[in-house]
Formats: C-alpha cells, sequence, structure tokens
C-alpha cells in the first residue's frame, strides 16, 4: 500500500458515521491480525481485515468504500467470535458495505448483482424462487450459462422448482420493500 | 423433550434444493415424538443479501415470520437452516435492544413484532431438548462402513452471541448426536471454515477453492463422507463438487449426507423417504453397507470366535 498522508486526508466524519451506524468502535482494534489469520477470504481481499479496520481508525474513506475487501466478505463471523477487543469486525464490515451501495461505489458488480436479484425474488413472490433467480442473475451478470453444468443435476432429482410458489402475503412481503423505498427516499 | 409441538420454519431452500433435507429431518422428528407445524404463510427471512442493503429491512424481513410465530401462540421456532436462524436471531436480538431499532423494524410491517420468540436450529433442538438417550433409543441398524467429518459450516454456532448454542470454536453436537446412534466419528480442524456460502453463483472459483480445502481436510481426517446442518454447504459440496473435482484437479467421490438423514439410516427408515435419491454424488454403498444391530452383532460375536480359536491354535502348537 502507499503511504497515506493523514494530516491531509483524514476524513473524521466517516469515522463517527461508521461508529454510529455499527455501534462498534473501530478505536479499540490494537491490530492483533487474529481477524486475519481466521478469515477464509484473505487470500482475495485487496485490503485484509485488520487493514481495513486500520484504514477506517485512519478515515479513509475512499481506500475503504471502493475497496473488493467489504464485498467480498461473506459475513461468516470468524473475525467478530476471535477478535480480543469484542468488536463485532464482521458487523463494520456489514456498514461499509451498506455505505459503498448507498455511494454507488460498489466494487464487485457480481456479487450485488445477485443480492439484488435475490431480493427481486423475494419482492415478487414472497419467497426466494431458485431457478428465477438464477435464471435472471444469469442474464443481469451476462454470464448466460453460469453452473450450466449443474442443471441436468438438479433437473433429474427433481430438486428445483419451474414455477414460483407465491404466498398469500407476498403483496405484505412487497409493502415492506415499498415502505422501506420511502423512508429512504 | 419427547411429545412436543413445534413451530417449524422451514425456509425457501427446503422447498427447492434442500428437500432431503426436510424429508429426513420432518421423518426423525416424529421418530423423536416431535411434531413440526409449519409457520402460516411464511416468507423469506431475507437472508445475505437484505442485510447489505440495510438492517432495518433485514429486520422487518425476518420479524414478520416471528410476528406470525407469536400470533400462533408460540415462543419458539425451529429452523433447520443456519442463514434462516441467523436472520431470526439477529432480527430478534436487535430489535430487543433498541426501542428505536424495534419501532423503525415494525413500521415497515403490517403486524408488529413484539419480541416473545426465541429461535432455534433443529440441530439445537434435536440436541437439546430431545437429548442423546432418546436420540439413541430407536437405533435398529448399524452403518460400520461410515467415518464421518461432522461438517458445521460457518454461521451454526457463530458468533456466540447470536447462536448461543455449541461451541463457536469446536462444536460437538452433531458429533455426540452420531456416536450415541453408533456411528464413527473422525476428529476434523475445519468444522467452522466458511465453505463460500452465497458467492456460489457469483464467485464461483473462489467457492470451489474453499471447498477443496474443507474436503482435503476431511478426507485427511479419515473420513469417508461428511454430514452437514445446512442446505447451503450442502449444495456447495454435493452439487459443485464436480466443479471443483474439475478447476482443483482433484479426484473426490465424497458422499454429503445431512445428519438427520445418517439418523434416519440408523434408524431403519427407507432411503427413498429420506431423499437419499437426491444426493449428487453416489451414497449407494453407505445405503448396501446397513446392517441390523442383531446382524451386526451376530458377524461381531463370530469374528471374535474366530479370533479366539485362532488364538487358541497358535497356543496349542
Amino acid at each position: 500500500m502507499k503511504p497515506i498522508n493523514l494530516s491531509q486526508k483524514t476524513d473524521w466524519h466517516f469515522i463517527d458515521q461508521v461508529r454510529e451506524e455499527s455501534g462498534q468502535n473501530a478505536a479499540l482494534c490494537y491490530q492483533c491480525g487474529n481477524c486475519t489469520a481466521g478469515c477464509p477470504y484473505t487470500h482475495y481481499f485487496d485490503y485484509p481485515v485488520s487493514q481495513i479496520m486500520r484504514l477506517l481508525q485512519a478515515g479513509q474513506k475512499d481506500l475503504i468504500l471502493n475497496s473488493k475487501s467489504v464485498w467480498l466478505c461473506a459475513t461468516c463471523e470468524a473475525c467478530t467470535t476471535r477478535c480480543p477487543c469484542e468488536i463485532d469486525v464482521a458487523q463494520v464490515m456489514n456498514t461499509l458495505r451498506i455505505m459503498a451501495r448507498r455511494e454507488n461505489r460498489v466494487s464487485e458488480k457480481d456479487i450485488q448483482k445477485f443480492y439484488d436479484t435475490f431480493l427481486g425474488s423475494i419482492k415478487r413472490h414472497g419467497r426466494m424462487f431458485e431457478m428465477g433467480v438464477l435464471l435472471s442473475y444469469n442474464l443481469k451478470s451476462l454470464h448466460p450459462l453460469a453452473d450450466a453444468d449443474l442443471g441436468p443435476k438438479v433437473f433429474l432429482r427433481n430438486k428445483i422448482h419451474f414455477l414460483p410458489k407465491n404466498i398469500k402475503g407476498r403483496a405484505e412481503v412487497a409493502k415492506i420493500f415499498q415502505r422501506f423505498a420511502e423512508k429512504s427516499k | 423433550m419427547a411429545g412436543r409441538e413445534y413451530i417449524y420454519y422451514q425456509g425457501c431452500a427446503q422447498e427447492g434444493t434442500a428437500q432431503e433435507y426436510d424429508a429426513s429431518l420432518k421423518l426423525v422428528m416424529a421418530k423423536l415424538g416431535c411434531s413440526l407445524k409449519e409457520a402460516e404463510d411464511w416468507s423469506c427471512c431475507g437472508s445475505t443479501p437484505a442485510h447489505t442493503v440495510d438492517e432495518v429491512l433485514a429486520a422487518a424481513l425476518a420479524a414478520r415470520n416471528l410476528a406470525i410465530v407469536e400470533k400462533m401462540g408460540a415462543d419458539t421456532v425451529t429452523t433447520p437452516c443456519p442463514a434462516c436462524l441467523t436472520a431470526l436471531k439477529t432480527a430478534h436480538l436487535h430489535m430487543g435492544r433498541s426501542q428505536k431499532f424495534r419501532e423503525a423494524a415494525n413500521a415497515l410491517l403490517d403486524h408488529p413484532y413484539n419480541c416473545t420468540v426465541t429461535a432455534k436450529s433443529n440441530l439445537q433442538v434435536i440436541y437439546e431438548d430431545i437429548g442423546l438417550e432418546e436420540i439413541a433409543r430407536p437405533v435398529t441398524h448399524k452403518l460400520p462402513a461410515l467415518k464421518v467429518a461432522p461438517y458445521y459450516g460457518c454461521i451454526l454456532n457463530r458468533p456466540p452471541g447470536v447462536a448461543q448454542f455449541d461451541d463457536p470454536e469446536n462444536p460437538v453436537a452433531m458429533d455426540k448426536i452420531m456416536s450415541a446412534i453408533g456411528v464413527e466419528v473422525v476428529d476434523f480442524a475445519f468444522k467452522t471454515e466458511c465453505c463460500g456460502a452465497a458467492f456460489g453463483v457469483a464467485k464461483r472459483q473462489m467457492v470451489n477453492e474453499l471447498i477443496y480445502k474443507v474436503m482435503t481436510m476431511a478426507l485427511d481426517a479419515g473420513a469417508n463422507c461428511i454430514i452437514v446442518a445446512c442446505p447451503l454447504c450442502q449444495q456447495n459440496l454435493d452439487l459443485r463438487q464436480s466443479q471443483v473435482n474439475r478447476t482443483m484437479q482433484s479426484d473426490f467421490n465424497v458422499p454429503i449426507l445431512y445428519f438427520t438423514q445418517v439418523m434416519g439410516l440408523a434408524y431403519g427408515m427407507d432411503p427413498k423417504a429420506l431423499g437419499f435419491g437426491k444426493l449428487v454424488v453416489s451414497t449407494d454403498d453407505i445405503i448396501k453397507s446397513r446392517v441390523s444391530v442383531e446382524e451386526f452383532e451376530k458377524r461381531q460375536k463370530e469374528a471374535q470366535e474366530k479370533a479366539s480359536e485362532s488364538q487358541k491354535e497358535i497356543k496349542e502348537s
């Protein structure tokens, strides 16, 4: 990583904002590295999770919100479980993900598309429609044949439905999303 | 506690790719004297995707179901899926801790949730409420060919403040259930490593590498099959095993079973009813190796007699 000039580039507001939204005090982190040591995804991260925590202490908003790490974190909770300072690290990562989304800085578009397709399915049917999510994601992500090799395996075993199961309360579920959208305006 | 009725939150996967988990779980629970009553018109818990958008939205999606359970007059809900469990428990804890948060989540709902429902995984119910003694009682068959690696995955026991069940670093519930029904368990260090979870579709290569590590560790520990309590772990390890072999130049052929399927086998249940036909990697050898307890004891006795006879012969000569 390149040197960072802290006197010029510390975003104090960002530090406060993350503390408030996540309910976690990143200042407690003393860089023991336990979170990174146990993180199964660290190999894929651009900044290991302990570095994200350090960058957060230094108010490095741009580096963090544009990073791949916040989207490649799968919330497996190893970091949270093992943090000696009892920081809910996975919660911090989650807050950073939400903020990156809000500011339109999502680095891993495919992951976001998969999540959004999943939520669209819930909004429409009340439950997740596996087949619909897969097909719709493949179209949106421009990987039309992703996982096509698995198709015969699930079809032959009748493991997947071709039609969604619409629940009675699906309008009620759609309303959760609508009310949320109205409140976020 | 036998004879108890539980409100059952099935979860979306159980209707589709994890049908065999649902089927085997219902059969085993019934055998153990527990009935499962489906939560009325339940909806999706929101799972991981909702948490990347907003915490209040995520809580509301899960809490709609908790409010349904409340309305049904129950204080406990049980679910087989760790992702559903985490969503339900996180919503409950968060809404219980902060009135402001509860009001915000309830404002998105038609029927408010009053924070009176405890969510438990079916594994927890079987292990804690029913207990090992009751679990061992219906056993009619032995599975001498099996050496299982119990794989708990990431969030079934983590973080401890949310999961509040078993040990977050070295969970043992499945290990002990397997031992109670007479199945051999291996000591498996990757019990709680993440399999790649929901990244299977969007980040396939990454997930293949993670699965490869988990499977290699299980085989190195001496296992010949892996048991799971999570639809996503099962799907990644079983359905994607051929992808892993292709991309990692491996040669895995490891059956991935739900722990309830193994229990059902030991209880003498029909493998087809337990959903064995839905598993991708063949389990024929496991099913064929099943013997009744009487037959197993007879064989053991014969083997012992043979051994003592040959020892006698050695001594005499």
